[in-house]
């Protein structure tokens, strides 16, 4: 019987099944974040066990809030650098260095298809774009996964998403998510695999696969996954053109983590979106979705693009591409936060960023800061902010503030109209 | 092992998520004591408040469908232990949360929808409590003069980090 691309990866990382239906895997990279890891690394030193179980496999990065806005925070940026320092973890990355954790680690090549990969950060789906089960995780299985290298599972049912048709022009992969969560509600996916196909994933870059997946975790999904195919490797290829003689024979291998034809899937959900239209959430829930067109008019005080889901360079093009010659509403507050500094960087480079300050934005240094209300764009009660992030819970980016989670098209729109806009007029 | 029950605190309605439980805001503080004060600071519902004497002398939460969806934060199972709140008990959870929660050595025991209802009917009784034994997977409610007992089912991993006092002293002794 043919295995789907979890099922696969679940096989060929098999340590232990200690009981029926939980497994234990042996993690290819462990990445470590600022908030989450310090009380690991506390505990660790408690016990007398403060080691790593392979420093080439762990990744670090201060991300959430930097730099330090207080001493606390800067205590865990210092506690996660003494960390990194004590153990040689040669890729940790400090001010000057560092962005948001899902968009940094995949610049770097650090995920590979048919890696397994956590993180103490529900995002870390993410990472399922290049075909690798990737699944947030807690404080104590980040700390065993520090020490011993695995984490345990139960076995993922797979959800299989085909996302047919073609986008119309002004729908992107946030339109494509927040409509699939849609369909699934916040529980729709609870302990599954949502793996994406069909001709629209198929045609997508690497970073728009970042979205989807990116949001895998607000339908509750454990891991969103993309099959790999020629886009993953051409995006790997600078990393991996040491490792294989051809593209062609990088893809042969890669190809072998895709799930099979006859693979089975708990649930298959076909969706045409040749006639999605941008969509946007409007309570506090991830699957409280309407089309924009419905919510236009909707005022904003602050409109954030940036985030592990939407902050990638391709993102801020298009939000550029709307935003030039501009300027954005009165009132309105608008922020940019380039999720990394080789997005920043590029985006300098192509006169991104002078479009947006030039429409009046305010670019801030990479960070996961504004998206969790935690720094650099907090809401005060009552305020609300069109956004590119990916969670729109009541008080999310700061007490008592609302959220509306939607395309960069969308939020640069809405930025120049002041409450929340359709992009497509915007398009030539 | 940890004592798992006392006077319970019912928490009416599904999704109730980790921001709601534990503001990000929090997540700076380096000890889980620290996170005390702010047990469900965000959390609106009616007739709830985070700081009456019932939500704080609570031993046991009890919800509905989705408890502990968002942020993979450990923070919100650390708050509910420091608090002395061992058991969630709700019709389904999310993901991250529920394995945070046996990992600490603490319990989220899923019942079906009709046994999450049977146990809001003791929502009224200002001594509404709840005794859970997790090796026999079985619960018993009491309040208002009524009492009755209930079985789940809790997967033997998951009973195993119980007992053991959490992932930790489970890993480390096996791999």
């Amino acid at each position: 019987m043919g295995m789907t691309t979890a099922e696969k990866i679940f096989a060929a990382h098999l340590v232990d099944e200690p009981f029926a239906g939980t497994k234990v895997l042996k993690i290819d990279v462990v990445m470590c974040h600022e908030i989450t890891t310090p009380i690991a690394i506390a505990d660790l030193m408690a016990r007398g066990k403060d080691r790593v179980f392979d420093t080439g496999k762990i990744k670090a990065v201060i991300d959430h809030v930097t730099p330090s806005k207080d001493s606390k925070t800067a205590t865990q940026a210092k506690m996660l650098r003494d960390w990194a320092r004590r153990h040689d973890i040669k890729d940790f990355f400090d001010i000057g260095a560092n962005g948001v954790c899902h968009a940094l680690f995949p610049e770097k090549g650090f995920i590979r298809p048919g890696n397994t990969v956590i993180m103490g950060d529900s995002h870390t789906c993410t990472h399922g774009a290049f075909g690798a089960f990737a699944a947030g995780v807690g404080t104590t299985d980040l700390e065993v996964g520090i020490l011993k290298g695995v984490c345990a599972f139960r076995q993922p049912k797979t959800i299989r998403v085909n996302l047919n048709g073609t986008l119309p022009k002004g729908v992107y992969a946030k339109d494509a998510i927040l409509r699939v969560i849609g369909h699934l509600g916040v529980n729709g996916a609870t302990d599954r695999v949502i793996e994406f196909g069909g001709a629209v994933v198929a045609g997508m870059t690497m970073e728009s696969r970042m979205t989807l997946c990116n949001m895998a975790i607000e339908a509750g999904g454990t891991s969103g996954i993309c099959m790999p195919d020629q886009v993953t490797v051409d995006y790997l290829w600078p990393f991996i053109s040491d490792s294989f003689a051809s593209k062609a024979l990088a893809l042969a291998s890669y190809s072998a983590w895709c799930s099979d034809p006859d693979a089975q899937y708990e649930q298959v959900i076909d969706l045409d979106l040749s006639d999605l239209a941008p969509l946007c959430t409007f309570g506090y829930k991830p699957d409280q979705v309407k089309t924009v067109a419905e919510m236009a008019g909707s005022p904003v005080d602050q409109v954030y693009i940036g985030s592990c889901t939407n902050g990638r360079l391709e993102d801020l093009r298009v939000a550029a591409a709307i935003l030039k010659g501009s300027k954005i509403a009165p009132g309105v507050r608008g922020i940019l936060s380039p999720a990394t500094p080789q997005v920043y960087r590029d985006a300098a480079a192509e006169g991104l960023i002078e479009i947006f300050m030039e429409a009046g934005f305010c670019v801030t240094n990479p960070t996961c800061g504004a998206c969790l209300g935690m720094s650099n764009g907090v809401l005060a009660e009552g305020e609300v902010c069109a956004s590119t992030t990916n969670r729109n819970f009541m008080g999310r980016m700061g007490k008592g503030g609302m959220v509306h989670l939607l395309s960069p098209a969308t939020a640069a729109a809405s930025a120049i109209e002041g409450k929340l806009a359709d992009p497509r007029k915007y398009l030539k | 092992m940890k004592s798992f029950g006392g006077p319970v605190l019912f928490l009416d309605r599904s999704d109730i998520n980790t921001d709601e439980i534990i503001p990000a805001k929090y997540l700076t503080e380096i000890t889980k004591q620290d996170l005390k004060p702010y047990l469900l600071e965000d959390l609106k519902l009616p007739g709830f408040d985070p700081k009456s004497a019932k939500t704080l002398g609570a031993g046991v939460v009890v919800s509905r469908a989705n408890f502990g969806c968002g942020s993979s934060r450990e923070h919100a199972p650390w708050v509910f232990e420091v608090n002395g709140m061992f058991v969630v008990i709700a019709q389904s959870f999310a993901r991250i949360f529920r394995q945070n929660m046996f990992n600490c050595g603490m319990a989220a025991i899923e019942l079906s929808a009709d046994q999450i209802e049977r146990l809001f009917g003791y929502s009224d009784a200002p001594d509404a409590t709840i005794e859970v034994d997790v090796a026999k997977a079985s619960l018993t409610v009491s309040g208002g003069g009524r009492k009755e007992s209930m079985q789940f089912e809790i997967s033997p991993f998951d009973q195993a980090l119980v007992l053991a006092g959490g992932w930790v002293d489970y890993a480390d002794g096996k791999y």
